[in-house]
C-alpha cells in the first residue's frame, strides 16, 4: 500500500493501523478477561474498528454507501448491547457473579 | 335378487358376524352374542342354498382390483360354480350346526364371544378360500383358515393345568402349516411367472391356446407348480410328512376340532387340488406322488389309531387316515369322487367329533377311554347318533361311508388290484379302531369311579339337534352318488352335477364299472365291515376286554400307542441339528462377530471421544481464541495461496 496524500487529509495507513490496533486491543480483551462487563466492551470496540476501516475507505474511495451502511451497524450494535446487558443482569441474578469462568454449565 | 349380490351377502355375513360379536361381545349378553354368530352363518347357508337351487352355470364376480397393472392384475374376483357352491354348502351348513352345538358345548365358559368370534372369522376365511376366483384369494383364506386355527387350538391358553400344552399344540399347528403355506407361495409365484394370471379360468385357457397351437406345454414347470400345490395341500389336510400337528391340535375344544379339524378346514388341500385338475392333469408324476402319500398316511394314520387312549386323538388319527383316501382318490384323477368322500366324511367325521364332544363333556371333561365304558344307557342319544357315525365311517352297508369308499375302492381296483389291497386294509383298520371305540366307551362297565358316575347326564338340546341332524346326514348322504347298479340313469348324480359346471373337471372321462364286478366289490366292503363289527363286539363288549394300561403295551402295541415314534423322529432330525446350528451361529457368529465386533467399535468411538472432549473446557475465552486461531490460518493460508503459487 502506497504512502500518499489524498482526500482524507493524511495517509491510509494511519487510519488502517489504528483499526487493527483497536481490533488486536478488542481481541486480547475477550480472550483474556473474564468480567463480562469488559468482555462486552472489548466486544464493542472490535465492532466499532471495523465501522472505522468502513468509514476511512468510503471517504477514500469517494463513495456514501459504506458510511449509511456504518450508521445501521451503529444502531443494530446497540439493540445488541441491550441484549447482551440484560444478559449479562439474568446471569448475575443467577450467580450473583458476573465472572465468565463460573458461567461453563454446557461442558458437562 | 341377482346371483351376485347374493354371493357377496353369503361371504359378508360371517365378516359381519365376526366384528358384531368380536367387538361387541364384551358388552352384550352371551345370549345375544351366539345368537348373532349363529344366524351369520345360517344365513350364509340359506344364501348357499339359493344359489345352489339357481343351478348357476359358472360365473365370475368382480369385487375389486387389489393389484392394478396393464399387464398383471390381481382381483377380489368371486367364481360361482358347481365345486364352489358345493363347498360352500358344506361349510356354512355343518358350521351352522357346529355353532348349535357350540352354544351348549362352551355355555360355561368366560370368553364364549371370543370363540363365537373366531368361529365366525374362520367361516369367513374358508368362504374366501372357496369361492375365490383365482389363486391370491385362495391365498387369502388360506392363511385366514390357518390363523383362525391357531387361534382356536390354544383356545384355552390359559388354563392353569393344560394352557401351556395347549399353546404348544396351537404354535405346532401353525409352524407346520406355514411350511405348506411355504409351498402355496412358490406355486403362486412360478404360476404368475409360466402364465402370467393367477385366475383359475385364465390359466386353464392358456393351456388350452398352448394345446390347440401346438405348441410345447411348459410340462416341466407344470411338474414344480403342482408338487408345490401338493406340498401346500399336506400341510392343511394333514399328510405325510406333515401330519403331526393335527392329533396334537385335539388341544382345542371339540366343536373346533369338529369344524376344522375334520370337516372343513383339512379339506382345503384336497379343494385345492381339485381346482387346480387341469394342471394335475398335465403331471403325471405329481399324481404318483399324490397316491402314494395318501396310500401311506391313510395306513400309518390308521395303524397309530389302533391303539390310542384319548377319544378324540382315535378320531382326529382316523381323520388323517381319511384324508389319506382321499388323497388316493385324487391321485387316481377321480377328482368327483374325493369329493364326494370330503362330503360324507363332513358329515359323519362331524358327527362322531360332536359326539366325542358329548362324552366328554358328559364326563366331565375326562377324554381317556380307559375311565369310560357302559354309557349307552346313560346318554342314549348321543350313543345313538355316535353307532351311527362309527357305522357310517366303516363302511356299514348303505350308510354313506360306504358308497363313497366303494367309489374309491372301485377306482383303486380299476389301477391295480395290488392298490385295492392295500387299501381294503386301510379299510379294515379304519373298521377295527372305530369298533374299539365305540364298544370301550359305550359297552361294558363303567371304570371312571363312582363320584364320575353320578355326574353323567345326557347333553341338552342344542348339542343332541346337531348331532341328530349330521346322523340322518351320514345315514342318507351317500344318495348323492349312487353307483350305477341302483338307479340306470341317474347314478352319479353328484358326480355329474360337478363335472357339468366345473370348468376343467369335464375333460375326465367317468369310470362305470360293469355291475357284476360292483356287486362285488359291494359284498366284499360290507363283510369286512360286518366281520369286524361281530369281532369287536365279541372281543370289547362280550368279553370285556379292556384298553391297556400304557405299561402293559408290548411290540406293535406300543409303537402304535407312541405313535410310531415319528414326534421323536422329527424331533431327532429337524429339531435337534437346527438347535445345534443355532448354538453354533450363536456362539462363534452372534458373540464373536456381532457381539464382540460392535463392542469394539463402541470402545473405538468412546476413546475418540475422551481425547476430543477435552476441547470442549467450558470457558469462553479458548473457545474464542480456537476460533480467533483458526481465522488467522484460514486468511494465512488463502494470503501464502494467492500470493505464492499464484492461483
Amino acid at each position: 500500500m502506497t504512502t500518499e496524500v489524498n482526500n482524507i487529509g493524511t495517509s491510509l495507513d494511519f487510519f488502517v493501523i489504528v483499526s487493527i490496533a483497536l481490533f488486536v486491543i478488542g481481541a486480547f480483551g475477550v480472550l483474556t478477561r473474564k468480567n463480562m462487563i469488559v468482555l462486552l466492551m472489548c466486544i464493542e470496540l472490535m465492532l466499532n474498528s471495523v465501522n472505522l476501516l468502513l468509514v476511512t475507505f468510503s471517504k477514500y474511495h469517494g463513495a456514501a454507501d459504506a458510511q449509511i451502511f456504518v450508521f445501521f451497524i451503529v444502531v443494530v450494535a446497540a439493540a445488541e448491547a441491550t441484549v447482551g446487558l440484560s444478559i449479562l443482569i439474568m446471569a448475575y441474578r443467577n450467580r450473583k457473579s458476573i465472572d465468565i469462568e463460573l458461567f461453563n454449565k454446557l461442558k458437562d | 335378487m341377482g346371483q351376485d349380490i347374493l354371493l357377496l351377502t353369503l361371504i359378508a355375513l360371517p365378516l359381519v358376524g365376526f366384528i358384531l360379536t368380536g367387538f361387541l361381545g364384551k358388552y352384550i349378553s352371551k345370549r345375544f352374542t351366539v345368537t348373532i354368530a349363529t344366524l351369520a352363518v345360517f344365513s350364509s347357508f340359506i344364501c348357499a342354498l339359493l344359489l345352489f337351487n339357481m343351478n348357476v352355470k359358472t360365473q365370475i364376480v368382480h369385487l375389486f382390483n387389489v393389484v392394478n397393472f396393464e399387464d398383471f392384475k390381481l382381483s377380489a374376483n368371486f367364481q360361482l360354480d358347481a365345486l364352489s357352491i358345493w363347498m360352500t354348502l358344506i361349510i356354512t351348513g355343518v358350521g351352522t350346526l357346529i355353532h348349535v352345538f357350540s352354544i351348549g358345548y362352551m355355555s360355561h365358559d368366560e370368553g364364549i364371544y371370543k370363540f363365537f368370534a373366531y368361529l365366525n372369522l374362520f367361516i369367513f376365511s374358508m368362504l374366501l378360500l372357496v369361492l375365490g376366483s383365482n389363486y391370491f384369494i385362495l391365498f387369502f383364506g388360506w392363511e385366514g383358515v390357518g390363523i383362525c386355527s391357531y387361534l382356536l387350538i390354544g383356545f384355552h391358553y390359559s388354563d392353569i393345568e393344560k394352557g401351556i400344552e395347549n399353546s404348544v399344540a396351537a404354535r405346532k399347528a401353525f409352524i407346520m402349516n406355514r411350511i405348506g403355506d411355504f409351498g402355496l407361495l412358490f406355486a403362486l409365484f412360478m404360476l404368475l411367472n409360466t402364465f402370467g394370471t393367477l385366475e383359475y379360468a385364465g390359466i386353464a385357457a392358456k393351456i388350452n391356446e398352448l394345446k390347440l397351437s401346438g405348441l410345447a406345454l411348459p410340462l416341466v414347470a407344470i411338474s414344480a407348480i403342482t408338487i408345490c400345490l401338493f406340498i401346500a395341500a399336506t400341510g392343511k389336510s394333514a399328510q405325510i410328512p406333515l401330519f403331526t400337528w393335527l392329533p396334537d391340535a385335539m388341544a382345542g375344544p371339540t366343536p373346533v376340532s369338529a369344524l376344522i379339524h375334520a370337516a372343513t378346514m383339512v379339506t382345503a388341500g384336497i379343494y385345492l387340488i381339485v381346482r387346480s385338475n387341469f394342471l394335475f392333469e398335465l403331471a403325471p408324476f405329481t399324481k404318483d406322488i399324490i397316491l402314494y402319500i395318501g396310500l401311506a398316511t391313510s395306513l400309518i394314520a390308521a395303524f397309530i389309531a389302533m391303539r390310542q387312549s384319548d377319544i378324540k386323538k382315535v378320531l382326529a388319527y382316523s381323520t388323517v387316515s381319511q384324508l389319506g383316501l382321499m388323497f388316493v382318490a385324487l391321485g387316481m384323477g377321480a377328482y368327483t369322487v374325493a369329493l364326494f368322500h370330503v362330503t360324507t366324511h363332513a358329515f359323519f367325521k362331524a358327527l362322531l367329533f360332536l359326539g366325542s364332544g358329548s362324552v366328554i363333556h358328559a364326563m366331565s371333561d375326562e377324554q381317556d377311554i380307559r375311565k369310560m365304558g357302559g354309557l349307552a344307557k346313560k346318554i342314549p342319544i348321543t350313543h345313538l347318533t355316535f353307532l351311527i357315525g362309527t357305522l357310517a365311517i366303516s363302511g356299514f352297508p348303505f350308510l354313506s361311508g360306504f358308497y363313497s369308499k366303494d367309489e374309491i375302492l372301485a377306482h383303486a381296483l380299476m389301477e391295480s388290484p395290488v392298490l385295492y389291497g392295500t387299501l381294503m386294509i386301510a379299510v379294515t383298520l379304519t373298521a377295527i379302531y372305530m369298533f374299539r371305540l365305540y364298544f370301550l366307551v359305550f359297552h361294558g362297565k363303567f371304570r371312571g369311579g363312582n363320584e364320575l358316575e353320578s355326574h353323567i347326564h345326557e347333553s341338552g338340546i342344542s348339542m343332541t339337534f346337531p348331532l341328530i341332524v349330521l346322523a340322518i346326514l351320514s345315514v342318507f348322504g351317500g344318495l348323492l352318488n349312487l353307483p350305477g347298479i341302483f338307479l340306470q340313469n341317474q347314478a352319479h348324480w353328484f358326480s355329474h352335477y360337478l363335472e357339468s359346471t366345473t370348468a376343467g373337471l369335464n375333460e375326465i372321462d367317468m369310470h362305470h364299472l360293469e355291475s357284476n364286478k360292483a356287486i362285488i366289490l359291494m359284498v366284499v366292503a360290507s363283510f369286512i365291515a360286518l366281520g369286524v363289527m361281530a369281532w369287536a363286539y365279541f372281543n370289547y363288549a362280550k368279553k370285556g376286554k379292556l384298553a391297556k394300561e400304557d405299561n402293559e403295551l408290548k411290540g406293535w402295541e406300543k409303537a402304535s400307542n407312541a405313535k410310531l415314534y415319528i414326534d421323536e423322529a422329527y424331533n431327532l432330525l429337524f429339531v435337534k441339528p437346527l438347535e445345534l446350528i443355532s448354538k453354533i451361529i450363536y456362539t462363534y457368529f452372534d458373540i464373536l462377530i456381532l457381539r464382540n465386533g460392535i463392542f469394539t467399535i463402541a470402545g473405538l468411538i468412546e476413546k475418540t471421544g475422551n481425547i476430543t472432549r477435552k476441547w470442549q473446557s467450558g470457558f469462553l475465552s479458548s473457545y474464542l481464541f480456537w476460533m480467533l486461531l483458526s481465522i488467522v490460518g484460514l486468511i494465512t493460508y488463502y494470503v501464502i495461496k494467492i500470493q505464492f503459487w499464484n492461483y
